[in-house]
């Protein structure tokens, strides 16, 4: 079960055979796709896949399968940062800055570095993942509910720094978009909540389509208002990052790597939520806090370098317990049940040649993905001086067709032109839009942890300060909120909201 | 007036062949491709059972099989969806007990009637499975009652998937069975109610049984609900030779639309007990600890309406539906 050269050898040996390294690729290039079309995403692509691990051998599925999860990743950022759709809800955060970076003709720079951090996470936690796994799994069962809690709690904190200087405003949109989420089907009980007896809104409002929604819809209908022409009138003239632009991120890579690595071993722990704490951690320990939200390039380094870290530290628990994070590992373990293959110590000691295949091929796919993302980019920043007027028709027309095929429902599209219409006169109106996204993503696991804790207390909410990672969450939470509102007496709190850019 | 008649005799025609189309389409079922609906999650117990048939069904209708997802409301959406339906055969959904009894008793408006749904076929059930960590002090079933018992009421937890479900009911039926109190906690899905156990954040899981073979080794399965032993799980002894009367699980079958012709529903039941008694398929099913069950249409009915009425006394003694 341990680590030896002499398996990761075999690993590579097995995984360089030309066979794998074109499912490999395959993986690779479907992954990046998904990821760019928003609301399509790596579920949805898997899923869709399943059946050809009929046909296909185990250790060619799982690579290819294992590929486009994290090949995703990759590809989220490019419409994030190119045209403000942030392609899945991990890359919500790095909408906020590399938007801006585009339309100061940067893109290219941006999206190089999110490549590069997606590279550098990707990397970084296949070696961990090489090395510790067996060890690392334990740190996946720590967290029980009240632990859950604590974690999404100071999650939800981080709605203060968000805001910025609107605060009240920050809190109102907060609130929206937990009500939002409250809609349909209490997680627990199965309770209907604000459905007014319709069967259609018991299955509650898809984040995805409220982020859609409140992104891409609101942006066309911001441009088509102000008459833009073309999203940046910078001449593109050079799109590899200078030295000046990496500098700052070298840090953010390595921390973001390390956070998202570390609450990616946690089974529900998404690549959306690790995101946001990384972006805020950043802005925490930045030197120009300022900067965040207008266009810096940390920003965008540290969501696409956490998701990254996060998709690979998924296979830890996956493979250790069986026990899947997220609803694309889901779909993968169904793949690994079909082949006969169960998770937990013993496919290490049976079926190493599989599991070590698969770990190696993650180091080649993240090298592919390199190789396949970067000189894409001369093609992606050429979508910023697109004429509007061809553009925001295809956006919203991407917009439609993302947001329907996530559940496949025409409510859907429903939600996410009415959460456009919201975004629109948030924007107008000053209110910052990622407190609302987060709190709309964050929201049903908060309360499933919070009722289950509270079950298991018999009712006393002290079991969130007597458990020791439950309360040095909840300590962390209250010194952020604490110095959120003292920032904002003092009124120092660093400039995010501006008239260009309500976020 | 020529051009009326050219008309009409057009129009004749274009309706002839529409009738001859849809004669000969249910002469020949199936002709096209099958939409199969999964109500839950992909990577769940339902669509792990789809993808093994999958293969199999296609060689046993001779048609594409197309696995779709459609997912809400614990599945009352895909079966009210169902039930507006074309009742053609070509979209058939899987569907479980108790969901399709439960959600109609207890929602009000499930958006569908738990008898509206047309049997197909029942394929497979999953027993009730209570599980404890593996170094957990409790051997059997009987030091874990006697344990809970000189505990205050309510300690001791019970972790499982959903409210309402298979495994909030057999866990409301040892409690009743046994005169103990345990704490019922909802998980969002089997997979997500296992860390709980694993970091001992609750006292035991009542799960099926598929996860004791899944994490065999870290738990130990006390009992399971079902009549007999399982065949594939030898070892564990029933709630009802360890004298609690405690029978439940989920079970797993498909269904069409109110009013699809009977002759199609045969086609489809026989293609799927074909699939059920394919070895490789039922190789898979063992090996996963899916119990495997062949039961036809009518089978299949009066299972359900056994199942209403056992449920509906039981949500009635629990007073979560009124009397």
């Amino acid at each position: 079960m341990g680590f030896s050269f002499e398996y990761l050898f075999q690993g590579f040996a097995i995984a360089l055979t030309w066979q794998n390294l074109f499912w490999a690729a395959v993986g690779c290039f479907i992954g990046t796709l998904v990821g760019v079309l928003p609301g399509i995403g790596p579920v949805s692509g898997i899923a869709i896949l399943l059946p050809l691990t009929t046909v296909l051998p185990p250790t060619s599925a799982i690579i290819m399968m294992a590929s486009i999860y994290y090949g995703a990743m990759y590809g989220g950022s490019t419409t994030a940062i190119v045209v403000n759709i942030p392609g899945e809800a991990s890359s919500v955060p790095t909408a906020m800055d590399g938007y801006q970076l585009a339309k100061q003709g940067k893109a290219g720079p941006a999206l190089a570095v999110a490549a590069i951090g997606s590279f550098i996470a990707g990397t970084i936690s296949v070696i961990a993942l090489t090395l510790f796994a067996p060890t690392l799994a334990q740190f996946a069962v720590v967290f029980g509910p009240p632990e859950y809690f604590a974690l999404m709690f100071m999650g939800l904190s981080l709605v203060i720094s968000l805001s910025g200087r609107a605060l009240l405003k920050g809190i109102i949109s907060t609130a929206l978009g937990l009500t939002a989420a409250l809609v349909g089907q209490d997680p627990l009980t199965g309770a209907e909540r604000l459905t007014f007896g319709s069967v259609t809104l018991t299955v509650g409002m898809d984040f995805i389509a409220i982020i859609v929604g409140l992104f891409a819809i609101t942006e066309v209908m911001v441009n088509v208002e102000q008459r833009i022409t073309t999203i940046s009138e910078v001449e593109v003239k050079n799109w590899m990052p200078t030295w000046d632009d990496l500098k700052p991120c070298w840090g953010t890579f390595l921390r973001s790597s390390a956070v998202g690595f570390l609450l990616g071993l946690l089974p529900g722990c998404a690549p959306s939520v690790t995101s946001f704490v990384a972006y805020d951690l950043e802005k925490r320990v930045s030197k120009h806090p300022e900067l965040f939200g207008n266009g810096a390039m940390e920003g965008v380094a540290a969501p696409e370098t956490s998701n990254n870290a996060t998709s690979t530290a998924g296979f830890v628990p996956l493979f250790s317990f069986g026990l899947p994070t997220a609803p694309s590992m889901a779909v993968l373990l169904g793949g690994l049940m079909m082949y006969g293959l169960q998770p937990g110590p013993m496919l290490f000691i049976q079926n190493p040649d599989f599991v070590w295949a698969v770990i190696a091929s993650m180091y080649i796919g993240n090298v592919m993905l390199l190789v396949l993302n970067l000189p894409l980019i001369g093609v992606w920043v050429r979508i910023v001086r697109i004429p509007f007027y061809i553009l925001g028709p295809m956006i919203v027309f991407c917009a439609l067709v993302g947001t329907y095929s996530v559940r496949f429902q025409t409510f859907d599209i429903w939600v996410m032109l009415i959460f456009g219409v919201i975004g629109y006169f948030m924007r107008k109106l000053g209110f910052p839009i990622a407190p609302m996204v987060l709190a709309s993503v964050l929201a049903q696991m908060l309360e499933t942890a919070l009722g289950q804790s509270l079950l298991i207390s018999q009712g006393s909410p002290l079991v969130f300060f007597t458990r020791p990672i439950a309360a040095v969450f909840m300590v962390l939470a209250f010194l952020s909120i604490g110095r959120g509102i003292w920032a904002q007496v003092k009124a120092k709190a660093p400039e995010v909201v501006t008239d260009d850019a309500e976020y | 007036m020529k051009k009326k008649i050219v008309g009409c005799i057009v129009l004749a025609a274009i309706l002839a062949l529409v009738w001859v189309g849809t004669a000969s389409a249910a002469d020949k079922f199936p002709s096209k491709r099958i939409n199969y609906k999964i109500c839950f999650n992909p990577g769940g117990e339902s669509d792990i059972t789809a993808r093994f048939q999958e293969a199999a069904l296609k060689k046993a209708l001779g048609v594409d099989v197309n696995i779709t997802y459609q997912i809400g409301g614990g599945g009352a959406l895909c079966w009210a969806e169902l039930t507006r339906t074309t009742p053609d055969g070509y979209t058939i959904a899987g569907h479980n007990l108790p969901h399709t009894v439960l959600q109609p008793l207890e929602m009000g408006n499930a958006g569908y009637k738990t008898l509206d749904l047309k049997q197909i076929y029942m394929f497979e059930s999953t027993p009730d499975v209570l599980l404890v960590r593996s170094d957990s002090p409790y051997k059997t079933l009987k030091d874990f009652v006697e344990a809970a018992k000189k505990l205050p009421p309510g300690v001791f937890t019970v972790g499982g998937s959903g409210t309402s479900s298979a495994n909030d009911l057999g866990t409301t039926m040892l409690n009743k069975a046994a005169g103990i109190k345990l704490t019922y906690i909802p998980f969002g899905g089997t997979g997500s109610a296992i860390p709980a156990l694993l970091g001992s954040h609750v006292t035991a899981l009542m799960s099926y049984s598929t996860m004791a073979v899944q994490h065999k080794g870290r738990f130990r399965a006390l009992a399971i609900a079902s009549e007999k032993r399982m065949e594939v799980l030898p070892d564990i002894p029933t709630f009802k030779e360890q004298g609690y009367d405690v029978v439940e699980g989920a079970y797993r079958g498909v269904a069409a639309p109110p009013g699809t012709p009977d002759e199609i529903v045969k086609i489809l039941a026989d293609a799927f007990d074909k699939v059920m008694k394919d070895p490789e398929v039922k190789k898979k099913m063992d090996l996963n600890a899916f119990k495997t069950e062949f039961m036809g249409p009518e089978e299949s009915l009066a299972l359900v309406k056994k199942k209403m009425v056992e449920y509906e006394q039981i949500m009635k003694e629990l007073g979560r539906i009124k009397k």
